[in-house]
């Protein structure tokens, strides 16, 4: 992302008009007018975005004390890192998070691969009923994730079932809400969310590309499948980057899904995610460990974020 | 190049190709084809008939049911969805497009530096907000009012990012200068030039914040207490959870499911460019 910022602030400088002609606001309308423009979102923008930024780290580092034993008032002080050195000690995050990370390692590969090779056929002349399959792909992006969860839930019912009936005919006796599986249940509806839309980034991405391109590649005898993954891939490998970033992001928040499966199985607890966990202990009434979990969750975004983009960048040496 | 072997091969990859989207379609409709003919079901074939067969044709008792269960609140839910979801990104669409234009098309001080603070804002992700959020609107009182959801989501730092990016590509700089020198002020200008200008790119704004609201659960779920202020996701989602108590409860779930997500899909389906633009665009960031 600083990347595109740079990318953005660079062209934009191009289009400032020379010094000389400066005025207080440099050439275009006047400080008022500008501000007119630029408040009605800037307000809303610091009042819902930066203020509660802000406010989550404030509260991370206060503690909630007793004066006078057990019983006593309490009060909030700064505590330093309180908040955060019983995060670190708090099992039942880690288990969060390693229960996330198995998932977004497995959950974030398969739903792009199957994104990447879906936005590649729709690119080939093999493939008829296009409009047809990439509608239908796209179509759960419609759907909300609390509702998906709620239909694949009834999937998943052993009472209510048509797959379990199915599977139980031909001998399988699967249990989707398992102790093992509701995990691969949850990330099955994460992946039906999310693929078609995916692969539409991906897509788009493909049908920038010239054709000339190809006809050059094939002149010089190159089949389909080398085109693809030789000359495709590697031009939309930006679009690949962005759509892992934003399923990274999308993991680690995830909340809504297993919300849902969790009034259906025993299996799902209230610490089930990161964001579960910390909404379990705002509940409690503990704001200040709530927010240090908030602030550690968004820190684990960004490096994770960030560290992705900065992997690839290196690997295809930019 | 077109011995019989060659086109042999190009038949089988073209049925093996075929196979396989078919298989992935199949997998994108089942749970929506399963939602209809479960919504079509009395409740008493829930269980006791095939899941992807049609039985009794119940819907519009179902319908009946769904839309006068508690006092008719799931038509309040509804018409929440929309005030939040709809309007909620029409005036987060119309801020985002002020300000992008002026981050495009005005020279001033610091812009720069602002639109760096509001790519960072894509950054930080929803659920990280409602937090901190709900301990600031409960000591401002805003807690459970239609306000507490709404502000939140007319915000949209990546609907800034492309109304920038539409602007700039969308209004030649020579235009405002004409009507700047026809005497228009810079609303006028806006409104009468730009805005028509970046129409087709709005409604894409428009829908991307249409989908983050429609998606948002967490933000009214830690905002509202009160049934008559929930948005249909945080509706359907405690009716859910009441299902085992009250199993009758299943078939509006399911019914109310499909009448959310029906007006939605063909609303989508019909906006097709319109999205198409739009991540063509993210993915040129």
């Amino acid at each position: 992302m600083t990347d595109i910022a740079t990318r953005i602030t660079s062209t934009a400088r191009a289009v400032e008009p020379p010094k000389g002609r400066r005025r207080l606001t440099g050439g275009g309308p006047r400080a008022g007018t500008v501000l007119a423009f630029v408040t009605p979102f800037f307000l809303p923008f610091v009042l819902f975005y930066l203020v509660p930024v802000g406010y989550a780290l404030w509260q991370s580092f206060r503690v909630v004390r007793r004066s006078g034993g057990q019983y006593g008032t309490s009060y909030t002080t700064f505590g330093g890192f309180e908040q955060y050195v019983q995060v670190f000690q708090n099992t039942e995050f880690w288990s969060s998070i390693g229960r996330i990370g198995l998932f977004g390692i497995v959950q974030v590969p398969v739903m792009l691969f199957v994104a990447l090779v879906m936005a590649l056929l729709l690119d080939t002349p093999l493939l008829r009923l296009k409009a047809f399959f990439r509608i239908t792909a796209f179509m759960p992006y419609a759907v909300p994730g609390v509702i998906a969860a709620i239909m694949w839930s009834y999937l998943y019912s052993p009472q209510l079932s048509p797959v379990v009936d199915l599977l139980d005919g031909i001998g399988l006796k699967p249990d989707f809400l398992g102790p093992g599986a509701v995990l691969w249940s949850a990330a099955n509806v994460s992946t039906w969310l999310w693929t078609g839309y995916n692969m539409l980034i991906m897509y788009s991405a493909l049908q920038s590309i010239p054709q000339e391109l190809y006809e050059a590649a094939r002149i010089d005898g190159a089949s389909n499948w080398t085109i693809a993954w030789r000359i495709k891939v590697p031009i939309i490998a930006p679009s690949i980057v962005l759509t892992t970033v934003f399923s990274i992001i999308g993991t680690l928040q995830l909340y809504a899904e297993p919300a849902v499966l969790r009034q259906i199985s025993s299996n799902i607890s209230s610490t089930f995610t990161p964001n579960m966990l910390a909404y379990a202990v705002a509940s409690g009434n503990n704001y200040q460990q709530a927010a240090a979990i908030s602030v550690v969750i968004a820190v684990i975004t960004f490096v994770l974020s960030f560290g992705f983009m900065r992997l690839t960048a290196k690997r295809a040496g930019l | 190049m077109s011995t019989p072997s060659t086109i042999r091969e190009s038949r089988v990859s073209r049925t093996a190709v075929m196979a396989l989207m078919f298989l992935l379609a199949v997998y994108f409709l089942l749970p929506v084809y399963f939602l209809i003919v479960a919504a079509t079901k009395p409740q008493g074939d829930l269980a006791s008939t095939n899941g992807l067969a049609f039985s009794h044709f119940n819907l519009f008792e179902n319908l009946r049911i769904l839309f006068t269960r508690s006092d008719g609140v799931f038509g309040r839910w509804a018409v929440n969805t929309v005030v939040y979801a709809v309007l909620g990104a029409a005036v987060g669409t119309l801020i985002s497009a002020l300000c992008g234009y002026a981050l495009a098309k005005f020279p001033f001080r610091g812009r720069e530096f602002l639109f760096s603070v509001i790519l960072g804002g894509v950054l930080v992700p929803t659920t990280a907000l409602a937090l901190p959020l709900f301990l600031l609107f409960s000591a401002t009182g805003l807690v459970n009012t239609y306000f507490a959801v709404f502000l939140p989501s007319i915000v949209s730092p990546f609907g800034v990012y492309l109304a920038r990016i539409f602007a700039n590509a969308a209004v030649p700089q020579e235009l405002i200068e004409s009507a700047r020198l026809d005497g228009a002020g810079e609303f006028r200008t806006f409104f009468s030039v730009a805005f028509k200008l970046m129409t087709p790119a709005l409604v894409t704004v428009f829908l991307f914040q249409f989908v983050a609201i429609w998606n948002n659960f967490f933000l009214p779920m830690v905002m509202l207490q009160k049934e008559s202020l929930f948005p249909i996701t945080l509706g359907l989602y405690e009716w859910n959870g009441q299902t085992a108590r009250a199993p009758l409860l299943q078939e509006s779930v399911i019914t109310g499911s499909l009448v959310s997500i029906v007006p939605v899909i063909i609303v989508f389906i019909l906006l097709q460019r319109f999205w198409r633009s739009g991540l063509a665009a993210g993915s040129l960031k």
